[in-house]
Formats: structure tokens, sequence, C-alpha cells
């Protein structure tokens, strides 16, 4: 039997659905991406402005030294000498462009060291480290180490 | 550091491809393996599995609808994965395999199981009335047109959408096998052995889910089973078996001989930490003993019973198996530091995102699905001819 025109309704509507939700799809899709995405490569041009105009929150060391230079001078005599300040106080460029009105809140002296010096098994041996429970079950680690230079001589 | 032996480095310590991971490619490779299945009846006209014909089509939907939300649970921002859809990166493999899901789902499932449904939704649209009627004539696309050259019509592109099918679903899981095949700084994965081993798992594993489902579905419904339907289904099952099976040590036996600077590792895992895993619940429970099972079957003509008993006992443990299989890809691949001098364990958490709560709610997700749709499109034709209703191509 040949087919008539009628019986190819419900396909014909099947493939309208079909081009409606393609339709839909690139309607959206229109819609969603940016327009200066893939400009510069598989990102949005715009999103590099965007980044650079984020405010900056490390200041680094250098900035802290020229105030702290008492620290910093404790702590070149030890081995935390290349440890950055912020990487034991956290970002702190706040407090270095007005020292006085952001107070910063000083790292806690147990947390702090143990989440460098806990003992595991995949940091080099050379690396100074303590089972916390084992060396110093509780209170803080200042009460033995100079927080800026360690060394218990 | 407790679980912990020998050297790792800090950021192997903990398993970022968690459970949720391994159900992915077991639930897709189910998919393709009932679709599979499905397609041996309609392309190469094998009656005797037409009592699962539907039921295939059904269940692999059921779970292609599961299969993307383990990855989802998996993402921190779920939302930001339809990112891939609008501007997909061509060179991602798992960007571009958005749109074989797309194609998999809508162009091969959906769309075949509409044509191979149509008559039954337009005779159900006809029979209901009220909210059923409305769903029904939506189905249908409001056109109940089902005169025998329009279902002739609807057969013919139906059969062509099934040889597109076959190779759709045969790239649906061989990019999973992709995925990880391709992964080179990963000696456990990095083979192009990959792909073509976890098709013919998911072969397996298909076959296996439908005709536990065949069994399951006749219980419920307390009709006996077709028994040549299910001796056909547990041959193809058998020569399925062998082919994935003969890959598989293919794969050991080259990393054997070839016994490259990460085989002392593996080897060592393998031995300690996959040992339950792969060699007694994969290798040995989950391989050879339904291998000698469905041999067996096939050498001894057993009594009806004692063969259901046979067929149950295999399916189940195959599909246990190839789920063992997915574990010690996914986990294993995981275990053991890229330095080659350590290993680390993996521990599931339960109630959490990535636990095993939601790992067995994903599990139990598709059947509650499979259960809607058989109730909304029985897979029985009327009474008990039980043969698909499609018309003859
Ligand atoms: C412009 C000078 C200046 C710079 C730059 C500066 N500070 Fe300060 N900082 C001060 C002054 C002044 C105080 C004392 C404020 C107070 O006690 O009210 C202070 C206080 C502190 C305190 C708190 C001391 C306490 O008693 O609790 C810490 C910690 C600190 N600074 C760290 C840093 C770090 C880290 C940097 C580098 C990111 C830095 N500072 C940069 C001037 C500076
Ligand atoms: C190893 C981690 C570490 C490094 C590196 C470090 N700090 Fe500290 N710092 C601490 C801790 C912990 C405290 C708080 C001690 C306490 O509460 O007893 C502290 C306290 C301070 C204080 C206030 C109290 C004091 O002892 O003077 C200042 C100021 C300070 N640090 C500045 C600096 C500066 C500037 C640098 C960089 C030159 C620096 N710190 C580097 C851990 C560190
Ligand atoms: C950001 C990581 C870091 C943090 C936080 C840190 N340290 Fe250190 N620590 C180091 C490094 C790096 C060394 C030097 C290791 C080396 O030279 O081998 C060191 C060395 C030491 C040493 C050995 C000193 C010696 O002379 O042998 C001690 C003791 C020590 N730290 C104590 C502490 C204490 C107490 C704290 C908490 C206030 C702390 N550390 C916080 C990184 C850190
Ligand atoms: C009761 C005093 C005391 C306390 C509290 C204490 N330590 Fe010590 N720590 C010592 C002594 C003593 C040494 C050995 C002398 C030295 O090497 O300077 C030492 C050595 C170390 C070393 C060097 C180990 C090595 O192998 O070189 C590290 C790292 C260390 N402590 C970290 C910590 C940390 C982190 C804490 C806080 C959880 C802490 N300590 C608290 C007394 C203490």
């Amino acid at each position: 039997m040949k087919p008539r025109a009628s019986d190819y309704v419900h396909l014909v509507r099947m493939a309208g659905l079909f081009a409606v939700g393609i339709t839909a799809f690139l309607v959206l899709r229109w819609l969603m991406v940016p327009a200066d995405f893939g400009e510069l490569g598989h990102y949005r041009t715009g999103a590099v402005p965007d980044n650079m105009a984020r405010p900056i929150v490390y200041a680094g060391q250098a900035v802290c030294v020229e105030c702290h230079a008492d620290v910093a001078e404790l702590r070149a005599r030890g081995k935390h000498v290349r440890v950055a300040c912020e990487s034991c106080h956290g970002a702190l460029a706040a407090h270095a462009s007005n020292p006085d009105g952001q107070k910063p809140v000083r790292p806690d002296p147990r947390r702090t060291c143990i989440s460098c010096h806990s003992a595991n098994i995949s940091k080099p041996k050379s690396f100074p480290q303590v089972v916390p429970e084992e060396h110093a079950p509780e209170g803080s680690c200042a009460a033995c180490h100079a927080v800026h230079n360690p060394k218990i001589s | 550091m407790p679980g912990v032996e020998g050297f790792i480095y800090p950021n192997e310590l903990e398993l970022q491809w968690s459970v949720l991971i391994v159900l992915y490619p077991f639930i897709t490779g189910l998919v393709a393996g009932a679709f599979i299945l499905a397609s041996l009846e309609r392309v190469f006209n094998v009656q005797a599995v037409k009592p699962t014909y539907r039921l295939a089509l059904l269940t692999a939907l059921a779970f292609l609808l599961v299969a993307p939300l383990p990855l989802q649970l998996h993402l921190g921002h779920p939302e930001r994965s339809l990112e891939m859809y609008l501007t997909p990166h061509t060179q991602s493999a798992m960007a571009m395999f958005g749109f074989v899901y797309l194609w998999y789902l809508m162009v091969v499932l959906v769309l075949e199981i509409w044509l191979d449904y149509r008559r039954d939704i337009v005779l159900k649209w006809r029979a209901s009335t009220g909210f059923a009627r409305l769903l029904y004539g939506a189905m249908a696309l409001w056109s109940d047109n089902i005169s025998e050259s329009a279902l002739k019509l609807d057969d013919r592109l139906g059969r062509a959408l099934t040889v597109i099918g076959i190779p759709s679903a045969f790239l649906l899981h061989g990019y999973v096998g992709f995925i990880f095949g391709s992964i080179k700084a990963n000696p456990w994965w990095s083979t192009p052995l990959m792909p073509i081993v976890f098709l013919f798992s998911a072969i397996v594993s298909g076959i296996a889910c439908i005709l536990l489902l065949y069994f399951v579905t006749c219980w419920l419904r307390r009709v006996p089973v077709d028994m040549p339907c299910v001796d056909t289904i547990a041959k193809y099952l058998y020569y399925a078996f062998l082919v994935d099976f003969s890959l598989e040590m293919l794969d050991l036996i080259h990393r054997l001989y070839e016994a490259d600077e990460s085989f002392r590792a593996l080897d060592f895992m393998v031995k300690t930490r996959l040992f339950t895993s792969q060699i007694v619940l994969q290798i040995i429970l989950g391989t050879l003993v339904p291998l000698v099972l469905l041999g067996l079957s096939q050498l001894v003509t057993f009594r009806e019973k004692t063969r259901r008993a046979l067929y149950v006992l295999a399916g189940s443990l195959t599909l246990m198996g190839i789920f063992a299989m997915r574990w010690n890809v996914v986990i294993g691949g995981q275990l053991f530091s890229k330095s080659f001098l350590g290993y680390t364990t993996y521990k599931m958490e339960f109630a959490t995102r990535e636990g095993l709560l939601p790992a067995i709610v994903l599990m139990i997700l598709p059947f509650v699905i499979l259960g809607v749709l058989i109730r909304l499109l029985p897979p029985w034709g009327h009474g008990e001819g039980d043969r698909g209703t499609h018309a003859q191509g």
C-alpha cells in the first residue's frame, strides 16, 4: 500500500517538535552566551578586566617588612625565613594600606602550625614534622616555640 | 596516616572520583547493553527475543534518564554543567559527549519508543478520559492515524533509527571507556583497549539486566516465562561474555608480558587492596562462574526449572561482576600513587552528597522510572500474545 499524505501528519508534527526544540536551544544560546565569548580563546574577553578590577587582598611581604622590621629580623634568624608573612597571617592588604583602621586578628598559634607541621607520609622526610597529639596534646605551640623563630635552642 | 601505605603525594590521599563515578559507567553500560539487545531483534529479526524488545527499550530509557544524575551530584555546581551545551569545547571529550547523550536520548531512544508505541498510544488515547486522555493525546501529537500504511511508515522509520541507533549505542559506551582509556597519566586506565572492553562489558551487563528483569516481570505478572526467549538471551549473554572475557584477558596478559614501570605497583595493588573486588568478585564469581554456568547450559539440556534457576544465578552474578569491574577501574585507578611507591584507601561516606546513600537511591530510581513507564506504556501486547505489536517489516 502506498502511503498517503495524511500518513505523514504525525511524523511532520514530530519533526516540527524537534525543529522547535532546536530553535529554542539556539535562541537560548544566543541569549545566554556573552557577545565577547571566544574572541581571544575559550572564555569571555570581559573576564580579564573583570578580574583585574577585583581588589587585591594580598600585600606581599616586602610591604609588611617596611613597618614590622623587628618581626622580619626575628624571622630571618630561624628556619621560617622563607615562609611569607601572609601564608600564616592570611591576606592583609587592607591592613597594610590602613594599619590603624584595620587591626588584624592574630593567627591561631596551634591550628596554623599544625596545618604545615602535622606528620604526613607524603611530606619529604627532611621536613620537620610532629604528630601533634603526641608532641603537644593541647594548648598553644607558642608556649614553647617563638612563632617567628621556632627553634628551641 | 591511617589507610596510607608507602609514599603518596598529598593530592592522592583523598579519592576525587567516588562511588557515584562508579555508578555512571555501570548505568550507561546497562543502557547501551539493553538497547543493543533490543536492536538485535529489530535489525536481525530474531523472533525469539521479541517478548523483551519493548521491555529493553523502556529499561534503556529509564536508565538513560538517571545516567547523568551521579555526575550532577558529583559536581559542586551542577547548574554550570549546562554551559557545556552552550559553549562546548570541541577538544574536550566530556563536552562533546553531552551531545552524544542528547542525540542518543532524543533521536534514538525517545523517537524509537514513540514510533514503536504509537499504535498503542492512539488506542489508549481513544479509550481514556480526563487527564489520561490529555496525556496520551499529547504523546500521540494529536494525530490518530494508525492506518496500516501509516504504521508501515513508522516501522520503516523505526528500523532506520535502529540501524543508526546501534552505532550510537556503541558510541555512548565506547566514549565512557575512552574517557578512562585516554588518561595517559594513569597506567591503570590508559589503554586503547579500554573503550572496547567497556563496550562489551556494557553489552554483557545490559543483556543480563534484561534477562533478570524479564524473569521478574513474568513473576510479578504471574505469566509463564517464555523459554525459547530466555534460552536465546542466555545464549547471547554467553557469547558476548566470551568476547568480553577474552578482551579483558588480552589486556591482562598484555600488561603481564609488557611489565612496564607501573607493573609492580599495580600487581601489588591487585593482590592486596583490590583482591576481593577484582580477583574474587569480578574475575572468579562475576566472570568465571557465570561463564561456566552459561557454557554448561549450552552443552547440556537441563530441565526448564533448572535452566531458569541457572539463568537467574548467572545473570545476577554477571551484574555483580560488571559492577565490580566498574568499581575496580574507577576506584582502583585512584588507589595507587603516581610515584608507584604507595597506596591510599577509599573511605566511602554514607549520608553525604557522594556517599553510599545517594548511590543506593540512584540505583533504585531507574526502577521507579521503569515502573512508571511500564504503567504508561505497557510493553506486553494485548492478551497473552506477548509478541510485539509493531508491523512486520
Ligand atoms: C604601614 C605600616 C604597616 C604595614 C605595611 C603593615 N603593618 Fe601590621 N601593623 C602596623 C601597625 C602600626 C600595627 C599596630 C596596630 C595596633 O596595634 O593597633 C600593626 C599590627 C599588626 C598586627 C597585629 C599585632 C597585634 O598586636 O595583634 C599584625 C599581625 C600585623 N600588623 C601584621 C602585618 C602583616 C602580615 C603585614 C604585611 C601584609 C603588615 N602587618 C603590614 C603597621 C603596618
Ligand atoms: C610561621 C607562621 C608565621 C609567619 C611566617 C609570620 N607570622 Fe607573625 N605571627 C604568627 C602567629 C601564630 C602569631 C600569633 C602569636 C600569638 O598569638 O602568640 C603572630 C604574631 C605576629 C604579630 C604580633 C605579635 C608579635 O609577635 O609581634 C606581628 C606584628 C606579626 N606576627 C607580624 C608578622 C610579619 C610582619 C611577618 C613576616 C615578616 C610574620 N608575622 C610572619 C605566625 C607567623
Ligand atoms: C606555611 C607553612 C608553615 C607554618 C604555618 C609553620 N611552619 Fe614551621 N616551618 C615551615 C618551614 C618551611 C620550615 C623550615 C623547614 C626546613 O628548612 O627544612 C619550618 C620549620 C619549623 C621548625 C624547625 C626549626 C628548626 O630550626 O629546626 C619548627 C620547630 C617549626 N617550624 C615550628 C612551627 C610552629 C610552632 C608554627 C606555628 C606558629 C609553625 N612552625 C608554622 C613552615 C611552616
Ligand atoms: C612543651 C613545649 C612544646 C610545645 C607546646 C610544642 N613543642 Fe614543638 N618542640 C619542642 C621541643 C623541646 C622540640 C625539640 C627542640 C627543637 O628541635 O627545637 C620541638 C620540636 C618541634 C619541631 C621540630 C621537629 C623536628 O623533627 O625537627 C616541630 C616541627 C615542632 N616542634 C612543632 C610543634 C607544633 C606544631 C606544636 C604545637 C602543636 C609544638 N611544637 C608545641 C617543644 C614543644
